[in-house]
């Protein structure tokens, strides 16, 4: 057992049900508990999402628990057929279905056979792999089933694409600002000449997944999600994939070399002549983009050598280390990611551009690495920037798990050219308000004359007596002034000279009569 | 499918695929309640993660509670449960010094039958801070309920009322007969006795967990009346437990509290006054009459205050007045809001909830039947187990002007043109006794006030139909 209360990644199902929710018309069914279907509300209220998020549960009771599932998970999907007809169904188990062993893959064997859709089980151990993992795995299951369906079928087609083209894999919803970052990557790959054969999962339709192969060369944006079904298609069909994440301009023109490199592998085979991109970024890294222009600023000259922490998942983490060290001359005292499983490749990308490296996925060693460190600016997720309020440090989010203000309505891509400014931004922001913060509390605030009263009833005609004062204290400290105030009103008007709990309620009862 | 609006209560059951928190979210108001107290929950990744979502902003607070985050060890029975407890709640004891620690068993500790209960009592000897279990799962019950399985295993803990006069009254057996019966239209005229005199033989303790501000304000009710209240359950900390035993009365006031209920009744052999819940001022005055009626007391000016906040209230009123609502249900709440808002002059088509106790809720029932009546308004449909799917064709149907739902139906369900009002946030919003009416009615008009400000802007309707 281990003593927790808060986790960076959550359990296994969630990222399945990220993965199936993320595809078009398909369903979800979660062979739960009553309650465990709060992805729903995640998806509702963090995405905004404006349709019915397509995951139900097949409810584990008490039943359930005497006598097995039986006819219910077979009943369940067929009934979830007929009422969506969705393309395929996710049989998706949860920690309390790994613990009853009951045959899920008998159920949708029996089901399958009665549906129109088609029925796979998530094939996840909800013990051995985290949200993160199950995302990656069941991705790679769901293409693979098409893949090999189409393969039996004989309708798989591997010719490439006349004009080059490419999949974006491994954009998908709750993602930290994917649905930013995937228009971003698409004007890239558009300003490069590329086609977009298919983006994964985010919108995708399972029925297209067998023209997979047609790409020249697949992208991976973020290292979390989408590897597992760049191998799989490397290993199947021979395609390569580039997982260079573009965050930062070094970054992405790396990424862009390597784009580079495949296409003009490509090109004589399609006769399409050799592509030289080393004009587009130069143009885009000096002119277009602000961020290389802004590290040669007087701005940034400021932040050379402070402090600052980062901490997120491997992709984000080992971006924003590298921007920051290379690309803005800020000192990383503490590099860290939360994906333990990824720990290797993450100790690899940031060894030289920090001093040292934290792998843990416990938030109050961060937390403590964090009160040690005494960084200017934190750069983490929403746990580390409630660590920064705690400890009086600025905090820019970079990475999941976030909150509902992570997703926003505005464009804010962290990938691509755009994404730099956006970085950038993220910052320089952080650091000033540190520094603003600093000058205040130097110079003693800005208001330097001192308040009289805060209330505009001052205590000369009124007394309160010991249990009003009582529950006046029980009242949260930043209604109480107004309520104080209120009740005061009420009492003079009133006549009252002595406030009592039962002249509060009546003045509360009083307003808004 | 038929939609019909009948003329009796009628009762349906459906297939229980609906959308509910967990029960086990009730340590986020509970552990806040009982200041001393520390839940912890022996559970999985999962119960974290809904947690972590569910209590949002007071993670990042210290809270006083945390998992016990079963792995894979302790699911083969690899690792001993009792010594892995033992050294979390040592922990626990180290760092927070509790005065109660609160264990809140999972759907995994039922489905490995992890003995909690056997072991509560030994480890408790062993580390000398009371241990308390609540099986507050998924499998067995809907998010409120989680608080009834907590209140109804903190009921053992009250202390036993010592020995005092035992003296059946004429007032016992009566309350008895009152116990499930309906509300009294009108109440006998009585001399009123002497309090003090009573307050020696009797006590009136209530049962249901609400802010403290919310507390008082009831207490503040029943003492207007000349009826003190000797005690709650929860009280703030732990160690106030009230006294219980049966010279005890008892009275509810929330409608999920039928275990607690029970367990008051069968196994601390109180009386439990069976009255509707102190919400809306119907519902406060009648919980209020239901109360002295059983200590013979006559009310004292409770019409001429129930009127005064009607009175209070004619703004939100005029907002609300015939337009229908559709309960999805997920709190339990659902029959005495949805008992409210008919009084308001609002035509409730259905009353979806988890879990219907007839006997906990029988008064809330009846009043519900006798308020319908008089605003001469159709019965509403109750639904039990509803299945959320159909709920949604039924509401297409029915167009209802407001669906009260769970938030994982909310923002669809706003997109395509149904004002909704979240649920949960009757259960943290304050919503007991006569000073909080208004707040109740806050919240079901915003999203009509909302409509006020956006008409007329032609984007209702949100969704591309294909």
């Amino acid at each position: 057992m281990k003593l927790a209360y808060w986790m960076y990644a959550g359990p296994a199902h969630i990222g399945t049900l990220r993965v199936a929710s993320s595809f078009k018309n398909v369903h979800a069914i979660m062979h739960a508990p009553l309650g465990d279907d709060y992805f729903n509300v995640m998806r509702s209220m963090l995405e905004r999402e404006r349709d019915f998020t397509p995951v139900t549960a097949s409810i584990v009771d008490r039943h359930v628990l005497a006598r097995g599932s039986q006819e219910k998970v077979v009943d369940n999907i067929s009934r979830k057929d007929k009422q969506e007809r969705p393309d395929l169904i996710l049989l998706t188990p949860t920690c309390t279905s790994s613990i009853l062993q009951e045959d899920l893959q008998n159920f949708v064997d029996r089901a399958s056979t009665i549906s129109d859709s088609d029925v796979i089980l998530a094939d996840v151990n909800h013990y051995r792999v985290n949200e993160i993992q199950a995302a990656d795995r069941t991705l790679e299951q769901v293409v693979r089933y098409y893949l090999e369906k189409a393969r039996r079928q004989g309708n798989l087609n591997l010719s490439l694409t006349d004009k080059p083209s490419a999949n974006i894999i491994g954009i998908f919803t709750l993602g930290f600002h994917n649905q930013h970052d995937c228009r971003e990557l698409k004007r890239l790959l558009k300003d490069l000449g590329i086609e977009i054969n298919q983006v994964i999962p985010e919108g995708g339709l399972v029925e297209n997944l067998h023209q997979l192969p047609k790409a020249w060369f697949n992208l991976v944006p973020y290292r979390e999600v989408g590897l597992m079904t760049a191998k799989y298609l490397e290993k199947e069909f021979g395609m390569s994939y580039i997982s260079t994440t573009p965050m930062g301009v070094v970054d992405i023109a790396n990424c862009i070399r390597q784009i580079e490199e495949r296409i003009n592998l490509l090109s004589p085979i399609s006769l399409n002549g050799k592509v030289n991109y080393e004009p587009y970024i130069d143009e885009q890294t000096r002119f277009i983009s602000q961020a290389a222009w802004f590290s040669r600023s007087i701005d940034c000259q400021n932040l050379t050598g402070k402090k600052a922490v980062v901490f997120g998942d491997a992709t984000h983490a080992a971006s924003i280390t590298k921007i920051l060290a290379c690309e803005m001359g800020i000192r990383v005292s503490c590099a860290g990611t939360y994906c333990k499983h990824d720990g290797e490749w993450f100790k690899e990308q940031v060894q030289n551009f920090c001093d040292e490296i934290l792998v843990t996925d416990d938030h109050t060693e961060v937390g403590d690495m964090i009160a040690r460190i005494e960084p200017s600016a934190i750069f983490g997720t929403q746990m580390e920037r409630h660590i920064g309020k705690r400890l009086d440090i600025p905090c820019g989010v970079i990475s999941s798990p976030v909150h509902i203000q992570n997703f926003t309505l505005g464009y804010r891509p962290f990938l691509g050219y755009e994404g730099t400014n956006q970085v950038a931004d993220l910052v320089y922001n952080s650091f000033t308000l540190g520094m603003e913060d600093h000058l205040l509390e130097i110079f003693g605030g800005h208001d330097t004359k001192e308040v009289i009263t805060k209330s505009l009833s001052t205590d000369t005609d009124l007394t309160w007596n010991s249990e009003s004062q009582l529950e006046l204290n029980k009242i949260p400290g930043f209604v109480r002034g107004k309520i104080k105030r209120n009740t005061e009103k009420f009492a003079r008007q009133n006549g009252v000279a002595k406030i009592t709990v039962e002249i509060m309620y009546a003045a509360k009862e009083a307003l808004n009569a | 499918m038929s939609i019909k609006i009948s003329e009796t209560l009628t009762f349906e059951c459906e297939t229980g695929n609906y959308h509910t928190f967990c029960p086990i979210s009730c340590v986020a108001w509970l552990y806040q309640k009982i200041e001393d107290s520390f839940f912890l929950v022996v559970g999985t990744k999962t119960c974290g993660y809904f947690l972590q979502n569910a209590l949002g902003v007071m993670i990042f607070a210290e809270p006083r509670y945390a998992m016990a985050e079963l792995e894979e060890g302790d699911i083969s029975a690899q690792l001993n449960d009792y010594q892995e407890l033992k050294r979390l709640c040592l922990q626990v004891g180290k760092d927070r010094n509790p005065s109660v620690i609160i264990w809140i068993g999972t759907c995994t500790t039922e489905i490995i039958k992890m003995d909690l209960e056997g072991m509560a009592p030994k480890l408790e000897n062993e580390i000398g801070i009371p241990i308390i279990v609540a099986r507050a799962n998924g499998l067995d019950y809907a998010f409120t309920q989680g608080e009834d399985t907590v209140l109804a295993a903190m009921a053992h803990r009250c202390p036993e009322e010592e020995n005092l006069i035992r003296n059946p009254q004429k007032n016992e057996k009566k309350s008895m007969e009152k116990l499930f019966s309906s509300l009294p239209i009108e109440t006998e005229k009585k001399i009123k006795k002497s309090l003090i005199n009573r307050q020696n033989r009797f006590s009136l303790v209530l049962f249901g967990s609400l802010p403290s501000t919310v507390a008082s304000q009831l207490s503040l009710e029943l003492n207007r009346q000349s009826i003190n209240v000797s005690g709650w359950l929860p009280a703030q900390r732990y160690t106030d437990l009230p006294i219980l035993g049966n010279n005890v009365y008892v009275c509810g006031v929330n409608p999920f509290l039928s275990r607690t209920a029970t367990t008051l009744m069968r196994r601390r052999k109180c009386k439990l006054i069976g009255a509707p819940f102190p919400i809306g001022p119907d519902g406060t005055r009648a919980w209020i009459e239901e109360i002295c009626s059983v200590f013979g007391i006559d009310t004292q000016g409770l019409g001429e205050r129930e009127q005064q906040i009607w009175e209070s209230l004619r703004n939100y009123l005029n907002l609300v007045n015939g337009k229908s609502v559709f309960f999805m249900g997920d709190n339990l709440l659902e029959i005495s809001l949805a008992r409210f808002l008919i009084r308001c002059g609002m035509i409730v088509y259905e009353i979806g909830i988890p879990y219907m106790d007839k006997r906990y809720q029988a008064a809330e029932l009846t009043f519900l039947q006798t308020t319908c009546k008089k605003m001469c308004v159709p019965m509403p449909r109750i639904v039990e187990k509803p299945d959320n799917y159909n709920q949604i064709q039924r509401m297409r149907e029915l167009q209802p002007d407001l669906a009260i739902t769970g938030m994982a139906h909310a923002n669809p369900l706003e997109a395509r043109g149904i004002n909704t009002k979240w649920s949960v946030e009757f259960t943290f919003a304050q919503i007991h006794g006569f000073t909080n009416a208004k707040d109740v009615l806050e919240l079901v008009t915003r999203p009509l006030r909302r409509n006020n400000n956006l008409e007329n802007l032609g984007w209702t309707d949100l969704v591309r139909e294909g």
